[in-house]
């Protein structure tokens, strides 16, 4: 059972300045987010992409952010649960709550800060009329163990980055790799369409384009793909394989919370925007672009005022009755649960003569 | 500036004639979203930048569209449901051009 203050869903933006503020309190958090890194639609979506609305920043990468807001936050030592999506909350008699991931980690906390944006990123299924009869029995839509494909025959369908980039890792490990994409041309790292062009010279990756798979053979796991080819006339075959990976990119689901009790609201979750962004349950608040109030604008820099009040509520739940006051960080300081302090130069005190 | 005439049709079949501003940089799927003619969270999810398809509808009037870009052609080359006449709305300007367009929008995916 992982422990904290504030268990926060969704590590993007609005999540990882959540665990500034709270630090400034001296509460931990603890962040769970079903993508496999942090930054949430920053790093999956547009990691490249300029932001030109962040305060004092005319101009900074969506990435770049990412990474500046988790340097802010490091010294306050947030716990991660990354790859792992939230699936079930228990309310316990001491007020406290259970979530449970999907993988059935769980994390306990008096409270629960939901920053989860759109919702969690999942995989786009393509539209093949038989694909969930071979779901974990042939089809894959993510690469979760690169060594179950040791010595596979592998078709990967998709192009982007991930298509590319795996098409080229596992051109070393499967038996044979073949790859699908709908058109001639591949959106992707330049480097990355290079390096799949030279191992289609090399016969290592088979391509197949323009070309879609329109159907799935096998009994109870998969032996094949019927595959459609449109250059010059269009013809269908099929091609042995074990296993068929699409990869065509993830859309955000709101998923399991909607199934929470939470008041919900054009697929956002409602807030109390006139005190702390608390949910209709106590103890639970929805901050950043996945809450909804009157007036709501889906911005980073709504976010983050958000989970800055977010955090004062948490702190009165956690020490109830006791006092504090603002602080300014530049009269305060910051002080790290690593040790580390970090303040402003004392002003030198000297004689002009 | 004047403003534009354009008819949208909902996934659930409805046409609505809508008037859309034309000076205020917005573009298709943020007409559709400021008139609310699709549920918030199920449109225009990556912003407008063509990386995700959630815009995606089809184009029914003869009106002269601004030409395809490579990423909204690579994009709806990985979308489903995609159609000879399948645009992104979130790459389609209101400009006075597209006066008397009418879409239909793509179902959710």
């Amino acid at each position: 059972m992982i422990k904290t203050d504030i268990l926060i869903i969704g590590a993007g933006p609005t999540g990882l300045f959540a665990v500034f503020e709270a630090g400034l309190l001296k509460l931990k958090c603890h962040l769970i987010d079903a993508l496999p890194q942090i930054g949430g639609q920053c790093s999956e979506l547009y990691p490249k992409k300029p932001i030109y609305d962040i305060p004092a920043y005319p101009e900074i990468l969506a990435g770049d952010l990412t990474d500046k807001l988790m340097e802010q936050c490091k010294q306050f030592e947030p716990g991660f649960t990354l790859g792992e999506r939230a699936e079930t909350i228990e309310k316990q008699e001491d007020g406290t709550f259970i979530v449970t991931t999907n993988k059935g980690t769980k994390h306990q906390a008096p409270v629960v800060a939901i920053a989860s944006g759109l919702g969690s990123f999942e995989p786009r299924k393509p539209l093949i009329h038989n694909i969930k009869d071979f779901e974990d029995k042939g089809v894959e839509y993510m690469i979760k163990e690169p060594e179950l494909y040791r010595n596979k025959r592998v078709v990967i369908a998709g192009g982007g980055d991930s298509a590319l980039d795996w098409s080229i890792f596992l051109s070393d490990v499967a038996k044979s790799v073949t790859l699908i994409h709908r058109r001639n041309e591949f959106r992707g790292h330049l480097d990355s369409v290079e390096k799949v062009q030279d191992l289609k010279n090399k016969g290592k990756i088979k391509l197949i384009t323009p070309a879609e798979i329109v159907g799935l053979l096998g009994d109870d796991k998969l032996s094949g793909v019927v595959v459609k080819q449109a250059e010059h006339i269009e013809k269908e075959f099929e091609i042995e394989c074990d296993h068929f990976i699409p990869l065509f990119g993830l859309s955000p689901k709101l998923g399991p919370i909607a199934n929470w009790g939470l008041e919900i609201e054009k697929n956002a979750i409602k807030v109390n925007n006139a005190l702390d962004y608390q949910t209709n349950i106590p103890g639970i608040f929805a901050i950043g672009d996945g809450n909804t109030y009157p007036g709501k604008l889906k911005l980073i820099l709504c976010g983050f005022h958000e989970a800055t009040l977010m955090c004062q509520a948490a702190y009165q739940i956690i020490n109830p009755g006791k006092r504090y006051v603002l602080k300014y960080t530049t009269v305060s300081g910051v002080d790290g649960f690593d040790g580390t302090r970090k303040e402003a130069p004392k002003a030198v005190v000297k004689k002009i003569d | 500036m004047q403003d534009i005439n354009i008819k949208i049709t909902d996934r659930d079949g409805v046409t609505h004639q809508v008037v859309a501003p034309t000076d205020m940089a917005m573009n298709l799927m943020e007409v559709v979203r400021s008139y609310e003619l699709a549920p918030e969270g199920t449109i225009g999810i990556c912003g407008g930048m063509a990386m995700c398809a959630s815009c995606q509808c089809y184009v029914q009037s003869d009106t002269q569209l601004p030409e395809m870009q490579d990423d909204e052609e690579a994009m709806l080359s990985e979308a489903f449901y995609v159609k000879d006449n399948s645009r992104l709305g979130c790459q389609i300007q209101m400009t006075p051009d597209m006066e008397g367009l009418e879409v239909e929008l793509a179902p959710e995916s």
